[in-house]
């Protein structure tokens, strides 16, 4: 067994480090306290292949692993939530099940300009009634003709008003299982700019406040019949393998806050005197940064491991989730603790360590609960 | 056209400076980095390539461990790269550097040599001007500005205080600021493709044209008495005024040097 990265893997992640320290750092505290969708660095990290990075170049993606695609999202959440945050959507919810689940000619149509970053992926299966219940979908599709008919609603989208193609779930019927009609759930490929499709509210979030997060609403919005994504009634599963993926990404993206947290940290109580030293000096401090490295170290090995999993695996629900788990309140843990050792400072918006732990909190509930992934995990256990 | 690009894998000196009790670099206590100047050479190429065409190939002499450097520039766009390594080029100051560089370099077909202009290691400025003396090839030095006009380079040459524009036919030699531009990042994609890549390794015995006596340790005239941190120039003037007395006084002096 070997902990090692590759060469390949230690050059991208300088790669990905020097981006987020030269170009997304300087603009982490505006963007959070201005709610502003960081489109400039958007535009800057799809011209170098970012929005792609686990797509084959036969779509016009960059080839590499998710271990590659997980340390991108690290690194830029080291230094900003936000900027995590819309890699990790745009690929792991948008791009992924269109490139396992699509036609080849949905991922000759809609891939190349994604994995380029010409066009902004989002995903849309939350609704008011149905978060973790997924079964509580309201949104229909009724085929008419040549096209389907969507009507409904989605909530709390990632990339929402930003994205030019969307994800989006809705129901399709009804189906008998083990005696009980259960919805038929199917997912298809809508366009922003379709007639019927507008936006609602922008939510007003406590972190990722850069992040676009929106209402879709659909109103006898047509779109065409081969933009059904898999195939009639699939939508659950491809929901479910998608979120696998998914939890990686935001597990990647809580790794890096809760690193980025250390690191901010390690630099302050350095400098930081009382009593006459520095507050490093103090053995509460030193031991309460063992205490955070070593579950960042913890949250690493998970995410890597979930994200090694997905390249080779077919199955990796299980490693998702407990990555997802663990680093996600390993963040919460982690950027509380640095606030604390902060002190007033840290509770105060010109010092990092808040944003960071603002942005910690979403990556429990987002992409499935962290009581989710509990069950995710002891269902396997106890199957 | 093609180009070659001579670049050094250099101890990032951003962390501070680390010497060992004999005053040398203590290089392993030191990350490494391509030397900024070589970058914005090795970018200036890539902008030509992207303009007006051209093959890219990058050089450098070194440990093995210098290969990293050429897969990094490989992944920024570079064609072809090309390790000169040997134990008995070890120890070389410039005048050897530059002796096992030209002899690397007689063995391929080029237009233009960018260099950087100095490394952030050494700081001499002698490597690049010397290859060209080996070649008999002209050099414009300090280079803020490139562009190709037929068969001739038109090149910014940066003074402290203003710039001269030289034309020469190449081949030629250029040696590169690093305020020349803003060098290109990787893309994730091009450092798993350089990883792939064959990088040519060259030893001694491929070295074209040059006497042994003029490589490794033994061919270094330089005696190095004492190595320090780079010092600045000057403290600079400090001056105590309010907001318009500085304004005035600020433009007063542009007007002196002829920037306004």
């Amino acid at each position: 067994m070997d902990f090692t990265l590759s060469k390949e893997h230690e050059m991208a992640r300088s790669l990905f480090k020097e981006f987020a320290e030269k170009e997304v750092k300087p603009l982490a505290q505006e963007v959070d306290e201005t709610e502003t969708f960081p489109r400039v660095t958007v535009d800057k990290m799809a011209k170098l292949g970012f929005f792609g990075i686990p797509i084959p170049k036969e779509y016009g993606g960059q080839g590499c692993d998710v271990l590659t695609y997980a340390m991108c999202v690290e690194e830029l959440s080291k230094v900003c939530g936000t900027t995590g945050v819309i890699v990790s959507a745009h690929t792991s919810l948008c791009c992924d099940p269109i490139l396992t689940f699509g036609t080849e000619e949905q991922k000759q149509k809609y891939l190349p300009a994604l994995a380029k970053g010409e066009k902004l992926g989002a995903f849309g299966l939350t609704e008011p009634g149905a978060g973790t219940d997924a079964q509580g979908q309201q949104t229909k599709a009724v085929l008419d003709g040549d096209e389907y008919i969507l009507n409904g609603s989605k909530c709390f989208i990632t990339n929402g008003k930003e994205a030019d193609v969307y994800v989006i779930f809705a129901v399709t019927g009804t189906v008998e299982k083990r005696g009980r009609k259960m919805k038929e759930i199917s997912a298809f490929i809508v366009e922003k700019g379709t007639p019927g499709f507008s936006f609602g509210t922008k939510e007003k979030k406590m972190g990722i406040r850069g992040s676009s997060t929106y209402e879709l609403i659909f109103t006898d919005c047509r779109i065409p019949k081969e933009n059904l994504l898999g195939k009639l009634g699939q939508g659950f599963k491809i929901a479910m393998h998608t979120l696998d993926g998914g939890r990686i990404g935001i597990a990647s993206q809580a790794l890096g806050i809760a690193e980025g947290a250390l690191e901010t940290t390690i630099e302050y109580v350095k400098e930081r005197k009382q009593f006459g030293r520095a507050i490093s000096a103090f053995q509460n401090t030193q031991f309460q940064l063992a205490d955070m490295a070593t579950k960042c170290q913890a949250a690493q090995l998970l995410v890597y491991k979930a994200a090694m999993a997905k390249s080779t695996q077919k199955v990796y629900s299980v490693e998702a989730a407990m990555a997802k788990l663990y680093a996600a309140e390993t963040a919460m843990e982690v950027t509380t603790k640095a606030v604390q050792l902060h002190g007033g400072y840290g509770y105060t918006r010109e010092y990092d360590v808040e944003r960071m732990m603002r942005d910690a909190k979403i990556t429990e509930i987002y992409e499935g609960t962290s009581e989710v992934q509990r069950m995710v995990i002891s269902a396997n256990l106890l199957k | 056209m093609k180009i070659i690009v001579c670049i050094k894998q250099v101890p990032d000196t951003k962390g501070g400076v680390k010497f060992n009790p004999d005053g040398t670099l203590d290089r392993a206590a030191m990350l490494t980095i391509m030397n900024p100047d070589d970058k914005a050479g090795l970018e200036a190429a890539l902008r030509l390539k992207d303009e007006y065409g051209a093959e890219v190939t990058v050089i450098t002499m070194g440990l093995p461990k210098a290969e990293e450097v050429l897969r990094e520039a490989i992944a920024m766009g570079a064609d072809k790269g090309i390790l000169v390594t040997d134990r008995v080029l070890g120890g070389a100051d410039t005048w050897a550097t530059s002796q096992t560089i030209a002899g690397a370099i007689r063995n391929l077909e080029y237009d233009l040599i960018i260099t950087g202009r100095q490394a952030i290691d050494g700081d001499t400025a002698q490597v690049g001007p010397q290859i060209s003396e080996h070649l008999g090839i002209p050099v414009i030095s300090y280079a803020q500005n490139i562009k190709i006009d037929g068969d001739s380079v038109i090149v910014e040459r940066q003074f402290d205080d203003r710039y001269h524009v030289l034309k020469a036919k190449m081949p030629c030699l250029i040696t590169a600021l690093s305020e020349l531009n803003e060098p290109r990042y990787m893309t994730p994609g091009g450092i798993f493709d350089a990883y792939k890549a064959d990088i040519t390794v060259w030893g001694r015995a491929d070295l074209k044209d040059v006497l042994d006596s003029n490589l490794g340790l033994k061919g270094s005239p330089t005696q190095i008495a004492k190595a320090s941190d780079k010092v600045r120039k000057g403290a600079g003037e400090k001056v105590t005024l309010d907001t318009e007395e500085s304004v005035d006084y600020i433009v007063s002096k542009l007007k002196e040097k002829f920037v306004i």
